[in-house]
């Protein structure tokens, strides 16, 4: 087997493409652990990452995995209704159900995420 | 459009050629013939040594499952003028990933082991007597698995899984799919003896969800979202057994 056997059809293509977006997920991750962590030091090392993560390059990457990072989100969730399957009362509960309650636990934890920081670098 | 279809055939017969090659042949371009009408033609009036399979002409019997201009499709639901339109001369190739073992025939064994690996048939811990009628079911209880029972074993799933012919291990999409109708059943008993099986490497954890099993499957069964479905009950079923050990799985 090639190692670019990806490249053979374009679904692979877009599968490895969209595998590749982890890479921005990951660097989200570490990103998050280094906000909260400035955050809990003072206002001071929250400036300074802020300041950095917003200066011209690391603004262009920052939109770039932003960008990345949706796209992976959203690919994602759109599969759960595929794995996940649940039956209410002898019914099956619709995929679109699925679906919003996963975007909805999405908000709530994104908005939780968010309150956190504003109240810790307050 | 051309009144002929141009139609480049993959030929491997091992006692002549050790190696495979394309041969050309031209065919009437009938709006109303499939691919296998085509192929058919070619082995009645042009070339009797063709070989491959066919049964039914319906989409039913899966036997007739080829790559066509790079896709896996069942011949017989494929439009030759279709085909044609989407590339000149048409290519047609056995089914990716198995063993040719000659022209447009694949080597299915290792597909048909697989099916016996994980017991697609139901599993019961005691027959009732014939005295006692069928085992009864409810249209709840049908529409469970139903899905899932639609496979005709054409294997085109494992044409377009891309990591069958890197781990040719993997238990596959069609042979998982069908665990699930069998585990799904109210009458099967067999689950936790296809869960050995299905939880190791080579069962659900090789399948990273590419999905193209799904895309491609003639009978929407659904592989790519039967696996994720299993990983999702093999990982439930593990958490249950390390939270309580005393209980069967």
């Amino acid at each position: 087997m090639p190692i670019f056997w990806w490249l053979r059809r374009w679904p692979y293509t877009r599968f490895i493409t969209r595998e590749l977006t982890s890479v921005a997920v990951g660097y989200s991750a570490v990103l998050l652990v280094a906000t909260i962590w400035a955050a809990w030091r003072g206002e001071g090392a929250y400036q300074r990452l802020s300041t950095l993560a917003l200066s011209g390059p690391a603004l262009l990457l920052h939109l770039v995995v932003l960008a990345a990072l949706l796209y992976h989100t959203v690919t994602w969730l759109n599969l759960a209704p595929r794995a996940i399957v649940v039956y209410l009362a002898g019914r099956r509960v619709p995929d679109r159900l699925i679906l919003a309650a996963h975007y909805l636990a999405w908000l709530v934890v994104s908005g939780g995420i968010v309150w956190i920081l504003a109240e810790s670098a307050r | 459009m051309s009144d002929q279809v141009t139609l480049e055939v993959f030929r491997y017969r091992p006692e002549e050629a050790a190696e495979p090659c394309f041969e050309r042949f031209t065919v009437p371009a009938r709006r109303n013939w499939m691919i296998l009408d085509a192929l058919n033609h070619v082995k009645e009036e042009l070339d009797g040594s063709l070989s491959y399979r066919w049964a039914c002409r319906m989409g039913v019997c899966g036997s007739c499952g080829m790559t066509v201009n790079g896709e896996p499709v069942l011949t017989c639901a494929t439009y030759l003028t279709d085909a044609a339109a989407s590339r000149d001369p048409v290519r047609i190739e056995p089914l990716h990933g198995f063993p040719v073992v000659r022209d447009l025939i694949g080597d299915i064994r290792d597909f048909i082991a697989k099916l016996k690996r994980v017991k697609a048939w139901i599993v019961r811990d005691d027959e009732k007597p014939l005295s006692e009628g069928e085992y009864l079911q409810t249209p709840a209880q049908l529409a469970r698995y139903k899905q899932y029972s639609m496979c005709i074993n054409c294997m085109l799933c494992y044409a377009a899984c891309p990591i069958y012919p890197l781990e040719p291990e993997f238990i596959g999409p069609a042979a998982i799919a069908l665990a699930q109708r069998y585990n799904l059943d109210s009458r099967d008993a067999g689950a936790a003896e296809r869960m050995d099986v299905l939880s190791q490497e080579d069962g659900i954890w090789s399948c990273t969800f590419v999905g193209e099993c799904s895309t491609v499957c003639p009978k929407n069964v659904d592989p790519a979202g039967a696996i994720q479905r299993y990983k999702l009950q093999a990982t439930t079923a593990w958490f249950k057994s390390l939270l309580m050990p005393w209980r069967d799985r």
